[in-house]
């Protein structure tokens, strides 16, 4: 599998290069800003960017914007965005657009490796990685009732579960059975009267659906 | 005696000039309205209603004007500073005569130059006047001993009258020396009184001028915050991350290592990540990049959704952007307000609610919780009596009703103009 990134910090992007490698990517291309990397992805035609959200020269939402063109012109390609701090409008933003290949990851989850390395394959792979921030802060913008109705360990897998984890996955991160799981998220699913759904990422969109984020 | 003499005209010379130039102000000024009274002297009722009515004109028209010369002459003799009244422009000319005189200040100072003016004239030529004396009779006994030695014997009298008239004149130029800087004390006081800014405008200046600089420091305060935010996250973080990326790969990728050796990496990696998370939320408590990128919705939503409890959050600002200075508190508000809630409240959920009435951004933080609590009772830095601090740094209110067995609503309001 290939890959480009994109991030104007030159550490980060080095330790961002590694990770990739050793997660199995070949990287075609590094840059430091959003122009270069439209080019980069044209000419490469990768199966991942990594973008960072921030850079020059308006250091605003220029990944965001490129990640949009990018999901637009060139499907093949699946985007990941790397970003300070959660801004949940411009997950928004990628999710309304775009359900597949798309993911939002706070920077400093780099760190942990191997979570980083798998959350980049699933990407890669057409699945979706939501930072837990960007959930948990998704969840506070819904101004709608049936989210009290949850308890606090089923927001915690609800959480996990918008992230793209499966249920063995959620088990792990919670150290819980996964059958214990399983119950949690049927009872999610009746509480916020959403249709059970098998496929992982499509429970993702039914959550993001429920969270007023994704039009789908 | 030689202190006595040293003290006595120490400062002499400065107000004697400051009375000749007091003096050569008011001869002048009196010169001027008097003219009429001099070239002629009116004897009809229009003649002397005419003479009258200049002279009051000249004296009125004149006024800004002879306040800015008195105004320098207090400065140039004594360096007595007299700050004009302000938004009272001292110029010349009918134009503002009006509203000068129907000023408070403008009255105050016209009747310092009907009052005080004519009065320190007196005084000045009175002054003087005993400089001359004092001076004259000082010297008679020297004038006496220049006279021809024939004359002096044959009048041996004056000899002794000489010498007393020359220690009564050194007397009177003593008390002279006295007098005048008495009278330019008195004087500098009455024009401190009625040349200078009033009482309450002073106050008002100097509450203008700490208001201006206190929003100074505050916003100075604010910006280095934001400028050891950049620097930590520019520098020490990114390094931080770089280190934690290449242990995690050490960890991730050296397969048959020893069992003491893993352990070190991955105590190292865990370490790197801690740190990671530590400097993050330091930076969060400095001023966080959200916050001056996105606005309050953005950064108190981050706030919110770090929170054990449901936190609805409410911005209605609509494309309204507070000064920096200004969001940073109403975000450390908030921050320390649902941090309380957390520690204290035992509340199942809270709310925040942002907006703007008026001139003044509102910002209400309410929980479900056990209430009591008590803007006296926490002390020190944190807590409700340090967000109270910061919220009257920019002139803000904060309100806290907290009954016993709930709920507890903190409202802040701040001014969105200094």
């Amino acid at each position: 599998m290939r890959a480009v990134i994109a991030e104007d910090s030159v550490l980060l992007r080095i330790g961002v290069v590694k990770v990739l490698e050793m997660a199995g990517f070949q990287v075609c291309a590094e840059l430091a800003d959003a122009e270069g990397l439209l080019a980069a992805v044209e000419e490469h035609r990768p199966e991942l960017a990594v973008v960072d959200v921030r850079m020059p020269p308006g250091f605003t939402d220029e990944g965001v914007r490129a990640a949009l063109v990018i999901r637009q012109q060139f499907p093949d390609t699946a985007v990941l965005l790397l970003s300070q701090y959660v801004e949940e409008r411009y997950a928004a933003d990628l999710l309304a657009a775009h359900t597949t290949g798309v993911g939002y990851l706070l920077k400093q989850r780099v760190a942990d490796v191997e979570e980083f390395a798998a959350a980049a394959r699933r990407v890669a792979a057409g699945g979706t990685a939501l930072d837990p921030q960007v959930v948990a802060q998704l969840l506070v913008r819904r101004h709608s009732d049936p989210l009290d109705r949850l308890t606090p360990r089923e927001r915690e897998v609800l959480e996990l579960m918008a992230g793209g984890r499966s249920n063995s996955g959620i088990a792990a991160e919670l150290v819980l059975s996964e059958s214990a799981v399983a119950k949690h998220i049927n009872s999610i699913f009746t509480k916020l009267d959403l249709p059970r759904a098998d496929a992982d990422h499509r429970r993702v969109l039914a959550v993001l659906r429920f969270l007023g984020v994704a039009g789908a | 005696m030689r202190p006595i003499l040293r003290k006595s005209f120490r400062g002499a010379a400065r107000a004697t000039a400051f009375h000749v130039l007091g003096v050569g102000i008011q001869s002048g000024l009196l010169l001027v309205v008097a003219l009429p009274w001099l070239w002629f002297v009116p004897v009809s009722t229009p003649g002397v209603a005419a003479s009258a009515l200049y002279s009051a004109g000249v004296l009125v028209l004149s006024g800004p004007l002879l306040s800015r010369a008195q105004r320098a002459r207090f400065r140039a003799r004594l360096g007595v500073d007299l700050p004009a009244p302000a938004g009272l422009a001292d110029r010349p000319g009918t134009r503002g005569i009006a509203g000068w005189l129907r000023s408070a200040a403008g009255r105050r100072q016209l009747r310092y130059h009907l009052l005080v003016g004519p009065l320190s004239w007196v005084g000045g030529l009175a002054v003087l006047g005993l400089w001359a004396v004092g001076g004259a009779a000082a010297g008679v006994y020297l004038w006496f001993w220049t006279l021809p030695l024939g004359w002096r014997v044959d009048h041996r009298g004056y000899s002794t009258l000489s010498a007393y008239t020359t220690v009564v004149g050194v007397a009177l130029l003593c008390s002279t020396a006295w007098l005048a800087k008495g009278l330019a004390q008195l004087d500098t006081r009455a024009a401190r009184e009625l040349l200078g800014p009033s009482r309450e405008e002073e106050l008002a200046r100097r509450v203008a001028d700490l208001a201006e600089s206190r929003a100074g420091v505050v916003d100075a305060a604010d910006a280095e915050r934001r400028r050891i935010e950049r620097d930590l996250h520019d520098g020490a973080q990114q390094r931080l991350v770089a280190l934690a990326v290449n242990l995690g790969i050490a960890k991730a990728t050296l397969g048959d290592m020893p069992d003491d050796v893993r352990k070190v990496i991955d105590d190292a990696h865990g370490e790197a990540k801690e740190a990671i998370a530590e400097l993050h939320s330091l930076v969060r408590g400095l001023h966080p990049a959200v916050l001056e990128d996105r606005g309050l919705d953005a950064a108190l939503s981050g706030i919110a959704a770090r929170l054990p409890i449901p936190v609805r959050v409410a911005v209605e600002l609509s494309d309204f952007r507070p000064a920096p200075t200004l969001e940073a508190v109403a975000y450390f508000v908030v921050s320390e307000a649902l941090t309380n809630v957390v520690k204290h409240a035992q509340a199942t959920r809270a709310e925040v609610a942002v907006g703007r009435i008026g001139e003044t951004l509102r910002v209400v933080v309410s929980d479900d919780g056990v209430g009591g609590a008590d803007l006296a009772a926490v002390t020190g830095g944190t807590g409700l009596a340090g967000l109270a601090k910061r919220v009257a740094s920019v002139d803000g209110t904060l309100s806290c009703r907290s009954p016993v067995g709930g709920p507890t609503v903190v409202t802040v309001e701040l001014p969105c103009a200094l």
